[in-house]
């Protein structure tokens, strides 16, 4: 929802903070997920990230989130999908050049991470192509199993 | 600029060293030359004739000639077909590439193609939503964006492989540039968006139309504080208005066009308004001159492209230098074809 998405983007910090949190008490789950099997409870975990994620950021599930390298504005929202800035169609009050009623994700982005700490520096950083394949799958459990160093199965 | 061996069309010329194409408006950058680049309208017709039409009127005054990719997301003859009857006869264009209506397959194997055609220039762009043109029902790629795809074509080039990681026996010679609106918002994050292409592999920029000079100074200061002066060939876009109502309209449908009111209380208060259109953007293009670390202007000119020479010429940024053009050196036309194409004279 547009007026919750917004409200993300104003608590950017703690939203943040929390996330940190939250991304270490997965990793201390790390051992459980490997038992159950990573690719076992993948559809039910994305399905939960979705309900969460889709509440608060509008979430896209291209499953690579940046949500912390882009002040907690989905960049997945924008028309274009663009993951590396604003487009240079801005409108005067901020708008979106294709969505004229919808802020741009960039501006809102902007904001947020000035609430961010490092939040500005991790906006400078270079994101690279999405990859198509990881559409629809879980973040989180990407995320927990590239930082633990487990190893995919299935190719994913 | 002058070079000693230039161009047999359809033959590279040697890549200096320390450059990274062959072509000619990388060594006149990197010359230190004041470029001049203009737009080409790409047809709305298979008539190799079309093209070539279009193109003379540029004759000694520009650089290169950027082909557009389906500017404003119209439908036109490809830029890669343009670039590749262009440098057919010697022309240096500029290969625009957008994100919209491709995806990555496509654009590798595009920039592989537009290389081997002799194309030495690329342009990387997201380019304008669907719903700006004339097919609104289509649907949008944006498989990467203007920083992932520099990102890629630079790997190509310099690592010799597709973003597979698959090899490419011979890689793409090609000097790689990206847009900039310097007059886009947010201000504060325009430079750094500009520092994020260069990283990625920009090594030129062509900007939007620039009609607030005090705007440009104030994102050239923030380029400057950024370090990034020096790094980057910088390319100012401007454009004649033909008249306070275009130029209303311009600002009112042109996606991140900024045209402050004094242009337009100048337009409507002339008597030849086309006329002083292009007195305003000649008067831009000296002062723009004089702003430290700018390489060059970019002329777009759109349905009034025969005014380019008369601006160039007018505003003496050339210093009576004579950019190459298929006949400048006595050639006779029909000696400089390397084409089957038809060409009338």
């Amino acid at each position: 929802m547009y007026a919750i998405r917004q409200w993300s983007v104003r608590h950017a910090r703690g939203l943040n903070t929390f996330y940190s949190h939250f991304e270490s008490l997965l990793l201390r789950l790390n051992g459980v997920f490997r038992g159950l099997g990573y690719e076992r409870i993948e559809r039910p975990v994305a399905v939960i990230e979705k309900a969460v994620k889709g509440l608060l950021f509008d979430c896209k599930m291209c499953g690579q989130c940046v949500l912390s390298s882009t002040g907690m504005s989905c960049p997945m929202n924008c028309p274009k999908t663009l993951r590396n800035g604003p487009c240079g169609g801005v409108r005067a009050d901020g708008n979106c050049e294709v969505k004229p009623d919808m802020r741009c994700v960039w501006v809102e982005a902007y904001h947020g991470s000035a609430k961010i700490p490092g939040g500005v520096a991790a906006m400078r950083q270079v994101q690279f192509a999405v990859d198509q394949r990881l559409q629809g799958r879980s973040s989180w459990l990407r995320v927990t199993r590239e930082k633990s160093g487990t190893p995919a199965t299935n190719g994913s | 600029m002058k070079f000693e061996d230039e161009p047999v069309p359809g033959y590279p010329l040697p890549i200096l060293p320390g450059h990274t194409s062959p072509g000619r408006f990388e060594r006149v950058l990197r010359a230190g030359g004041f470029a001049v680049t203009t737009e080409l309208a790409p047809p709305d017709s298979a008539d190799p004739e079309e093209v070539y039409k279009r193109v003379r009127v540029f004759d000694g005054y520009v650089d290169a000639i950027n082909a557009t990719d389906g500017s404003g997301a119209n439908c036109h003859m490809s830029s890669l077909a343009v670039c590749a009857l262009l440098t057919r006869i010697g022309y240096a264009p500029i290969m625009q590439i957008s994100c919209r209506d491709k995806n990555r397959i496509a654009i590798q194997g595009d920039i592989l193609g537009g290389a081997a055609m002799g194309v030495c220039n690329m342009l990387c762009l997201t380019g304008d939503g669907v719903q700006a043109g004339d097919h609104p029902q289509a649907k949008a790629v944006f498989d990467l964006d203007c920083v992932s795809l520099l990102d890629m074509a630079r790997t190509m080039r310099d690592e010799s492989h597709f973003q597979s990681g698959r090899k490419i026996s011979y890689a793409p010679r090609v000097f790689f540039g990206a847009a900039e609106n310097p007059s886009g918002l947010p201000h504060e994050w325009r430079a750094q968006r500009l520092a994020k292409k260069i990283v990625a592999g920009a090594q030129f920029i062509q900007t939007q139309y620039v009609y607030d000079l005090p705007l440009l100074v104030e994102f050239m200061d923030q380029v400057e504080a950024l370090g990034l002066l020096g790094k980057i060939y910088l390319l100012i876009g401007v454009g004649p208005l033909r008249s306070a109502k275009t130029a209303e309209w311009m600002r009112k449908n042109v996606p991140g066009m900024h045209v402050p009111d004094a242009i337009i209380a100048r337009l409507s208060g002339a008597k030849d308004q086309a006329l002083e259109g292009r007195k305003i953007c000649i008067e831009l293009i000296q002062a723009i001159r004089e702003i430290r670390g700018i390489s060059g202007v970019h002329i777009m000119a759109y349905r009034q492209e025969e005014s380019v020479a008369d601006i160039v010429d007018r505003s003496g940024v050339l210093q009576g230098r004579a950019p190459w053009y298929p006949t400048r050196d006595g050639a006779a036309l029909r000696d400089v074809i390397a084409s089957p194409n038809r060409i009338a004279s």
